[in-house]
């Protein structure tokens, strides 16, 4: 069972395994841009998946914006958003 | 012959500025395929539309850049109209082909209705796929 404590973790391991990023996630500061780190429109769609099968959750359509996929943290707000609903 | 239908609702968000929209992507094939085999139907449900799914299942040697294709032009499309905020469905960004293999956009839902908003006049797409690669154009006149 998944916590906001927890988030990060599993955020990083998903960013990891689908964001294809030059760098290693573990590593990324949560406010850093994903983008920036080199993750594609694709590996966003990935990440999105991959976020949506491990929180077991659908981001609304109000929410599929660049901006909410953009860094770990907005990914957390984002999956604690829905979580609450 | 470019089809595509509005839903006008409540105005929001953003406009962009008028003139000539354009937008232009390329998805890698195998990375397409890695994405079927990695989500499955997850991927194909949440990404494309039912008819899409279908052409593209047809012949399963060309799943994938056929997949591909489509989620370029999606993107192309959203870069168009600068809709990366929007809060779009992907699915409502919809490739169509009619029965001579012409491609044309369908838009629905947000994406329907912002794409209205501009008054967009002609919506055009154009798809093409060559080794690894599938690319994708949409050119739309937006006067407002």
């Amino acid at each position: 069972m998944f916590s906001p404590d927890n988030f990060d973790t599993q955020i990083r391991a998903i960013l990891v395994k689908h964001g294809r990023l030059a760098v290693d996630a573990n590593g990324l500061a949560a406010d850093a841009d994903l983008y920036q780190a080199g993750m594609s429109s694709h590996a966003s769609v990935n990440v999105m998946l991959a976020l949506e099968g491990a929180f077991d959750i659908e981001f609304p359509d109000e929410m599929l914006k660049r901006s909410v996929f953009a860094s770990i943290a907005s990914i957390r707000d984002a999956v604690a958003g829905i979580g609450q609903t | 012959m470019n089809t595509h239908e509005f839903k006008v609702e409540a105005a929001f968000g953003a406009t962009p500025p008028p003139g000539l929209r354009l937008g232009i992507d390329i998805a890698q094939i195998s990375a397409i395929d890695a994405s079927l085999a990695n989500f499955g139907e997850h991927f194909l449900r949440r990404i494309f539309s039912d008819g899409e799914v279908a052409y593209a299942t047809e012949v399963p040697a060309l799943t994938a850049q056929r997949l591909a294709a489509r989620f370029a032009a999606k993107e192309a499309t959203m870069k168009a109209f600068g809709l990366s905020e929007a809060g779009i469905g992907w699915r409502d960004i919809e490739v169509t082909r009619s029965a001579d293999g012409a491609c044309a956009l369908a838009l629905h839902a947000r994406a329907a209705e912002i794409v209205a908003r501009s008054g967009c006049t002609q919506l055009s797409v154009s798809l093409s796929h060559d080794g690894d690669y599938a690319t994708a154009v949409v050119a739309a006149l937006a006067p407002r």
